[in-house]
């Protein structure tokens, strides 16, 4: 959605709207302001009810009480899942184990976790290498690049498509799907919208009946011989876990990668810094992971209670803004600056509690990998003025396009 | 100088594995643990002090 469809923010304080593109695109503005204005949480009547916690304190209160709030849905949505007849309640909700709250979650979380522990992802470095330098190659020779549309927005796709073992020549569909099921929240279930998804799923069923017939060392074969409550998963269960590694993977992974290329566009001494030690990549990669960290997810109350000196109502929804949790001065000194050397960092960027991110190592291998090869082969560049950098929309935040001049290539 | 990552508090961010990994490794679930019974030699103790500092689940503790 690129426009908010409740109309304009008159104040951010009682009526704040996170889909209004003015909220991602001076998200550090309204969160100073409310907080100088004394106003830690905010609240709309936006969405039927929604809340705005900004401290380190209350966003890792929340991610941590899950006898209060529920994850079972993690985006906010106009209907509430009880308007909605063919929502799939808690503990399970509709995208295990994202969806899920205890005691299903474990077992949900348990059965994917060893597809993305260190020792698994650790070794895919060498193939995103690869793919990084090629998406450079195919660039050809031209001072002018977008390094969100021409390289950051490709990286996460190819790497899902080579884990799942699908072809890597269909992997700029998917991020059509990712339009489709967050951009289309809120849009009518018009035929056309009914036909893409038909396609999706006709595409996805016949990749997993192609991997039941020939088993491969992919994750979807993975998925396939993988256990619940000692039984095999259903091939439904496996494709909605597609889908969500698909969607959960992809804008996040190309708004982390596009926030760093952008900050290095805008920070020539950082650039500077990180070209001549590219030793110190992984540090800054926590940083730019802190001050830019692109995922906000949320919860629904469970039932009325007061927290933190508010009502809050049952089934209202609350945002969790992992982002404003790291600006927190309480836990980070100078928390607006930027140090591609700091060096305590317990960033949020991940989340907080059982739902941490469970891809959160391949997307700090993408984030390395992707900048550490662009600074490469380009030493020196920077925003080109001519054009609008633009910024997502929603619950992911990241820059959409970053048009750079290139002013020296290696 | 002796650490200990408390199993309850860690989330598998892996943090303390990527900053020490002569101090802590991970499971096949990516959850950590300290080696050698969690004792630091002198020289990595900064080591500790950093993997410490970065855990965002505060699960990691000096025990003495």
């Amino acid at each position: 959605m690129s426009e908010t469809v409740f109309g304009p923010v008159t104040d951010w304080a009682t009526d704040w709207d996170h889909g209004s593109p003015a909220y991602n695109a001076n998200i550090h503005q309204i969160w100073d302001d409310l907080l100088k204005g004394g106003c830690p949480i905010a609240h709309t009547d936006r969405y039927g009810g929604a809340w705005l916690p900004l401290t380190h304190e209350m966003v890792h209160e929340i991610a941590y009480d899950t006898e209060h709030f529920t994850s079972q849905n993690v985006i906010i949505q106009q209907l509430k899942p009880s308007e909605i007849p063919e929502a799939i309640p808690a503990p399970i909700g509709g995208a295990p184990p994202i969806t899920s709250d205890p005691p299903f979650h474990s077992d949900a979380r348990r059965l994917l976790l060893p597809a993305f522990a260190p020792k698994v992802i650790d070794p895919m470095r060498d193939e995103m290498v690869k793919m990084c330098n090629e998406l450079i190659d195919n660039m050809g020779d031209v001072d002018h690049v977008d390094a969100a549309v021409q390289y950051a927005q490709h990286i996460p796709v190819l790497v899902v498509a080579q884990m799942l073992g699908l072809p890597l020549k269909d992997a700029d569909r998917f991020r059509g799907w990712v339009d489709m099921l967050l951009g289309g929240i809120g849009a009518a279930r018009d035929e056309d919208r009914m036909a893409k998804f038909m396609a999706m799923d006709e595409y996805i069923s016949a990749h997993i009946q192609d991997h039941i017939d020939n088993p491969r060392d992919d994750l979807t074969s993975f998925l396939l011989n993988a256990e619940i409550f000692g039984e095999k998963l259903s091939p439904r269960h496996v494709f909605g876990t597609m889908l969500l590694l698909i969607i959960a993977g992809i804008d996040t992974t190309w708004s982390g990668i596009g926030s760093s290329i952008w900050h290095l566009a805008t920070n020539a001494v950082d650039r500077r810094r990180l070209v001549e030690n590219p030793d110190m990549i992984p540090a800054a990669v926590e940083e730019f992971l802190r001050a830019y960290a692109p995922v906000t997810m949320a919860r629904l109350v469970k039932e009325d209670h007061e927290f933190h000196g508010v009502q809050m109502k049952k089934e209202d929804w609350v945002l969790l803004p992992f982002p404003a949790a790291n600006r927190d001065p309480k836990q980070f000194d100078d928390p607006a600056t930027v140090f591609i050397d700091r060096e305590a960092n317990r960033h949020a960027a991940f989340g907080l509690g059982i739902h941490r991110c469970i891809g959160s190592n391949l997307a700090r291998l993408e984030m390395n990998v992707a900048i550490e090869v662009f600074l490469k082969r380009f030493p020196d560049f920077e925003i080109d003025d001519n054009e609008e950098v633009t910024w997502s929309t929603g619950q992911v935040r990241g820059p959409r396009q970053i048009p750079l001049r290139i002013n020296t290539r290696a | 100088m002796r650490v200990h990552v408390d199993p309850d508090k860690c989330q598998g961010h892996n943090r303390c594995y990527a900053l020490a990994p002569e101090l802590f490794d991970v499971d096949d679930l990516g959850n950590a643990f300290e080696l050698n019974d969690g004792i630091v030699p002198k020289e990595l103790e900064d080591k500790a002090r950093l993997a410490i500092a970065n855990c965002p689940e505060f699960a990691i503790s000096i025990v003495d």
